[in-house]
């Protein structure tokens, strides 16, 4: 037996109309590849460039609570403004973020990120010191691996002292894309 | 206190969604038929939903999602039938959450049968029965504490 789409739709739907979701997540498609993208009441709170959902629920599930239900309305706003960036018609997100649970030292360095303009790059050493600890590079190296929002909080702008992407946790092609895109590379 | 046995952590909802939707349906088709088997699939979840961000842990969820089925069903027909007088203790499923004790608790009203048999079969707090049979804590209480007594005395008189 299986559930209807129309019934698993509706279920989904009235789920999010009632406030009964923590966190509402699906795949969104990019020029890029699937992303997976998840949002709480509070704003976006993870983009990734693996798409399988399973990879992520857990741990979503711990920080945001247990209610974390696929509903594609839940990242509408996300999809569109996405959509609009990789057209080149956005050139920067309007999103609230939803960054809970972040130390912070990671959060300064991410606000500092966050600004960080279109087609521009900044280094790991740069971003350190506007951060406040001008001796920090490796560690915020670790805060862009880490990076729970990847294209609106831009780490593909963050390149080595010598001009070398360094890395990515899309992988390098897809830092080079994006850079590529924003007309930098 | 620390618990000898691994408690499981709560599942992310699309999980638990995922693993028992279709039974929840099976459950449904089979007491409402198709049309009003869909309403009350969207409600059944949605009851579960509710409680699912206050559950202390993950034991026992089937058994859970299939009470609050169960009782969507009573609801349901409880409503098509607003004249008719008590609703009959629900048919045994094929694969009954509470085979233990559902040979003792045969014949008591639905909702103390689902509170006896999810407080004293499966331990579960008043305040998950409650969510499960769509009423209060204190109501829950009252329905396995008058359940137990009808057990009680049905048992003398035997």
């Amino acid at each position: 037996m299986t559930i209807s789409p129309h019934l698993d739709r509706r279920f989904r739907e009235a789920a999010l109309a009632l406030e009964l979701v923590d966190l509402g997540f699906d795949v969104v498609e990019s020029p890029i590849g699937p992303l997976f993208v998840a949002a709480s009441h509070q704003g976006l709170a993870s983009i990734s460039f693996d798409a399988r959902p399973e990879a992520h629920l857990e741990k979503l599930a711990r920080v945001a609570g247990p209610r974390v239900l696929r509903s594609p309305k839940s990242v509408d706003a996300t999809r569109l403004e996405l959509d609009e960036y990789f057209e080149g018609r956005r050139r920067a997100f309007d999103l609230t973020l939803d960054l809970r649970g972040l130390p912070a030292f990671t959060l300064s360095v991410l606000r500092e990120l966050a600004r960080v303009p279109y087609g521009e790059t900044t280094t790991y050493g740069a971003l350190a010191a506007k951060a406040g600890h001008p001796r920090a590079a490796r560690a915020v190296g670790t805060v862009m691996n880490r990076n729970r929002i990847p294209i609106v909080l831009p780490c593909h702008r963050v390149v080595g002292a010598d001009g070398s992407l360094v890395g990515y946790g899309g992988g390098l092609d897809i830092k080079a894309k994006l850079l590529e895109l924003e007309g930098w590379l | 206190m620390t618990k000898m046995h691994a408690v499981p952590t709560i599942p992310p909802f699309e999980r638990f969604y995922g693993q028992h939707r279709v039974e929840v349906m099976r459950l449904l088709r089979r007491r409402l038929g198709g049309e009003r088997a869909d309403d009350a699939f969207q409600e059944t979840f949605l009851r579960a939903l509710q409680a699912y961000g206050r559950l202390d842990h993950a034991e026992h969820l089937r058994a859970w999602v299939l009470t609050i089925a169960r009782n969507v069903a009573i609801d349901t027909l409880r409503r098509s039938q607003p004249i008719a007088g008590p609703v009959d203790p629900p048919v045994e499923d094929e694969r009954p959450a509470y085979e233990e004790l559902a040979p003792l608790t045969d014949g008591l009203p639905p909702k103390e049968r689902a509170a006896v048999v999810l407080r004293y079969g499966y331990d579960l707090p008043y305040d998950r029965i409650a969510f499960a049979i769509g009423s209060t804590p204190a109501a829950a209480r009252q329905a396995a504490s008058t359940g137990v007594r009808r057990l009680r005395k049905r048992r003398n008189l035997q």
